[in-house]
């Protein structure tokens, strides 16, 4: 696909500023950065759909990315694990602890499993409980039967569904609410042992209920998995994360801890954004 | 950099071969269709081109002699393979079946779509698909015990020919027809039917002003689809037509199509042979009158895009 | 005309076309069921046909057409499966893709004999393998093909965008997903597809005649080793079909009864295709329910 140079030199001189809004989180050794954006440019067809600015992401932390509709942050998000291959084209790098995986020699299905994704609208696949949970291990030749009870009962538990659905496990996924198909699918990533997992908008087919347990699921899974959440719901996103990235028009405007983001941005659109008034 | 997961991350992984490997063989699959449909064409057009370039025999006079007898030769030494019977006879009842299922079609479809879309839906649908299951064959048994008899009690004669062909493939035609046209109509959107009744249009009107232009395309797509299939119907045809290679003289007379030439024909001659390779060229016209068919389809199908 | 005469008269003359057809299917069902419905006997459908005597039946040309029905889906399935993934999954949109597609539309509208000439001029005489069930299936293949890969396309395409993303996110390839998601989610759609071509497959003659053949040889039903020539199973043996013998004993038959034959044939033909018809629209149904199963 054609990349036109001078589009990106100009975007670079535009957009110099936004820079400033952009705080890099404090790495630690115990919070290291896992996952880094380096000149991210999305292209549909030849044209520019998205300019990023540079992300990183800690370990073990909630990072909520929030904006408008169309401003691009599914977009992104679906760039990270490269499930954009095949419709658009990704430029810069996507450094997964240090590795580019944003590269044509890195093997995407092993990159997959090690970055998770769960979407939208819950899609457990037409099969039982057990074997939704166990579909990919076995695709990945694991056979021994204790093996995979003893995953099965892991993630579900982590996925805070065991509970529900223990004495029903070979019934069909399809059965199950709304809610509980998207902690399936949440305890499905997990079971493949993920790094880093990411949800497009995983509470937005769901009622309040089930995305309050939801959210409290991905609070419990922060002790182990580094969590990177689109969400259209800022109250989910202050609730949540600890980090949040405002999108707007294809642009990260701006990005810091998620307190900072909610009580005094430095973007007036983030302010008026968060506040309800946009637009 | 770390070293280790840049090794595991760039190592082919197994569902990476899966992949390739399944790629592979599903273009495969696709390919060999496609290099059918090539070879098919090639084969029946060098076996058809064979009668003009190794037996020698006009062009010309094979689209437009009225004499079919391949093993004798006329009066200036040439062959006599005129096909001009065949074609007529091809055509005509081609056309005759046509004009004679489309209105019973687009009245049915306007029914099943218009008037009534509960009983479309749960006796006409599943009328019409039965019909298009039924065996050619069928139709030809049943055009030679019932249509022929009818034909030679009104009109006299022998009953074969160019009208009880017509009326085999009427209905052989309609379901496709009737179903095709089905589709056409509904893609006509629903607003268009609501501004013409809010406009204070009768049905009919809204039916014959509004619907009908809007899906004229798809109704024209409907029709030659049909004309498609009658032109290539072989067997059906066959067993009432009366089998004679002349030029038809009336509706009600003997007379032949090019697929009933050939059905009978084939196996009564000799390879490579004359009047082999003249049935062959009969073939070749069959094959080219359907790559012509399918292409007014996609001149149709243009035409209404642009329109839109 | 007063525009509500004319809406009345239309609205009439609709609700006749569309009763014409009905009465068309209803006539022909009915002539062929009370026609040849006295003539099937259990003798009928297992006694081998004759050729000039009265009294045959149709029991050869009934396996055979079972026999080639199986042996042309065995052949065309994964082809059409495999092409139809393809359509589906991997095609790029370009140049290439729509030759392709311009090619399978053009082999779906072939005429059925032009098929069958291609089937005789290859496999017949070139392969050599005579006329025999194996030209038969081949030929039939062709004329199966399109249909059945633009069924099983249009099956995978109502299988949901999300179930794909489902198993690429875990980190599955997309031929994985295909198999073991999409395939199994498609299965009803993709069955009532083939048992409808099956139908179309056991009614066809025009591509049969001249690769299958119009004889059908003395079977010895006890004899199962395929590479016998009297062993039902051989697929190097001349098959008439019951849709050929039909068409074969009207069109030059000389036997007595002919017309009964082929009168019980038809029906014979007729409530096969209606089963395959009935049992793909139940068959789809079932299998829908036990898929998306509530409980």
């Amino acid at each position: 696909m054609f990349i036109n140079p001078t589009s990106q030199h100009q975007h670079n001189d535009n957009t110099a500023w936004l820079d400033r809004n952009i705080v890099a989180p404090a790495a630690t050794a115990e919070t290291p950065v896992v996952l880094e954006t380096k000149g991210m440019h999305v292209y549909y067809g030849g044209n520019e759909a998205l300019y990023e600015g540079d992300l990183q992401f800690l370990e073990h932390q909630i990072t909520a990315l929030i904006g408008p509709s169309g401003s691009g942050k599914s977009t992104f998000l679906r760039s990270l694990n490269r499930m954009n291959d095949n419709v658009a084209k990704v430029t810069g790098q996507i450094l997964y602890r240090g590795v580019d995986v944003n590269q044509p020699d890195i093997d995407v299905y092993e990159m997959r499993r090690r970055i998770g994704m769960v979407f939208q609208r819950p899609n457990p696949f037409a099969k039982s409980i057990y074997e939704n949970i166990v579909f990919a291990l076995r695709r990945r030749g694991m056979t021994d039967k204790k093996q995979l009870d003893e995953i099965v009962e892991t993630s579900l538990k982590q996925a805070a569904i065991w509970e529900e659905v223990k004495d029903k496990l070979d019934q069909s996924a399809l059965a199950l609410s709304g809610g509980q198909q998207q902690r399936l699918c949440i305890a499905r990533a997990l079971a493949v042992k993920p790094d880093i997992l990411l949800l497009d908008e995983p509470a937005s087919a769901l009622d309040p209920v089930s995305t309050s347990q939801l959210e409290n699921t991905l609070l419990k899974l922060k002790a182990s998995y580094t969590i990177i959440i689109v969400t259209h719901n800022m109250q989910q996103a202050a609730r949540i994360s600890d980090y949040t990235a405002f999108f707007n028009l294809g642009r990260v405007l701006e990005y810091d801890e998620t307190s900072r983001i909610f009580t005094s941005p430095k973007v007036q659109l983030t302010n008026n954004y968060v506040a309800g008034d946009f637009g | 950099m770390n070293k280790q997961l840049a090794e595991q991350l760039r190592k082919r992984s197994k569902a990476a071969w899966l992949e390739r490997i399944g790629k592979i063989v599903s273009f495969s699959a696709l390919a060999l269709i496609t290099l059918t449909v090539f070879a098919i064409i090639i084969f029946v057009a060098s076996k058809g081109l064979a009668t003009f370039f190794d037996n020698h025999v006009n062009f010309w006079n094979f689209l437009t002699g009225k004499n079919w007898n391949p093993t004798i030769t006329d009066k200036s030494g040439q062959p006599e393979v005129g096909a001009l019977p065949m074609i007529t006879g091809s055509f005509v009842v081609t056309l005759l079946s046509a004009l004679l299922a489309t209105p019973f079609a687009i009245g049915t479809a306007i029914f099943m779509t218009e008037i009534s879309p509960r009983r479309g839906a749960r006796i006409l649908q599943p009328v019409t698909e039965l019909l298009v299951g039924i065996p050619s064959v069928v139709y030809g048994f049943i055009g030679l015990t019932v249509v022929v008899p009818v034909i030679r009690t009104i009109f006299g004669g022998s009953g074969f020919g160019i009208l009880a062909g017509t009326f085999v493939l009427f209905v052989m035609i309609l379901p496709t027809v009737t179903s095709m046209s089905v589709d056409a109509l509904k893609t006509v959107p629903r607003y268009y039917r609501e501004a013409a009744l809010a406009l204070g249009a009768t049905r009919w009107q809204t039916i014959y002003k509004v619907i009908l232009r809007a899906a004229t395309p798809g109704l024209l797509t409907a029709i030659v689809f049909g004309m498609a299939r009658a032109f290539g119907e072989a067997l059906a045809v066959q067993m009432v037509i009366g089998n004679a290679a002349l030029m038809p003289s009336s509706l009600v007379s003997p007379s032949s199509t090019l697929t009933s030439v050939l059905t009978t024909g084939i196996g009564n001659t000799v390879m490579g042979s004359l009047d082999n390779n003249a049935l062959w060229s009969l073939a070749l016209v069959l094959l080219v009158m359907s790559l012509i068919f399918n292409l007014i389809v996609r001149l149709i199908g243009r035409k209404g895009a642009m329109h839109k | 005309m007063n525009p509500k005469t004319a809406n009345k008269i239309a609205t009439g003359v609709l609700y006749g076309t569309a009763g014409t057809i009905v009465l068309i299917l209803a006539a022909l069902l009915g002539y062929i069921i009370v026609t040849g419905l006295p003539h099937i006997s259990w003798h009928f459908l297992t006694s081998p046909s004759k050729a000039f005597t009265a009294g045959g039946g149709i029991g050869i040309q009934l396996f055979n057409s079972f026999y080639l029905l199986v042996l042309t889906l065995l052949i065309s399935f994964p082809i059409a499966l495999g092409a139809g993934i393809y359509l589906n999954e991997y095609a790029p949109k370009n140049a290439l893709t729509s030759l392709i597609r311009t090619a399978i539309e053009i082999l779906s509208s072939l005429p059925s004999v032009v098929v069958g000439l291609f089937g005789f001029l290859i496999f017949v005489v070139q392969f050599g393998f005579g006329f025999s069930i194996l030209s038969g299936a081949f030929s039939l293949t062709f004329f199966n093909l399109p249909l059945l890969t633009r069924s099983i396309e249009e099956a995978l395409a109502a299988v949901p965008e999300t179930q794909r993303e489902g198993g690429l996110a875990l980190g599955l390839s997309r031929w994985e997903t295909v198999i073991y998601i999409i395939l199994p989610a498609a299965l009803p759609s993709i069955l009532t597809g083939v048992i409808l071509s099956a139908g179309r497959i056991f009614g066809e003659a025009a591509a049969l005649i001249y690769t299958a053949g119009q004889s059908a040889p003395a079977l010895d039903f006890a004899n199962w080793n395929p590479f016998d020539i009297s062993s039902p199973l051989n697929p190097m043996r001349p098959a008439e079909t019951l849709a050929v013998h039909i068409w074969k004993i009207n069109s030059e038959g000389i036997m007595p009864d002919a017309k009964a034959v082929s009168s019980g044939a038809s029906a014979v033909l007729v409530i096969a295709v209606l089963l395959f018809n009935l049992s793909a629209r139940y068959i789809g149904r079932r299998l829908f329910k036990k898929l998306t199963a509530a409980d």
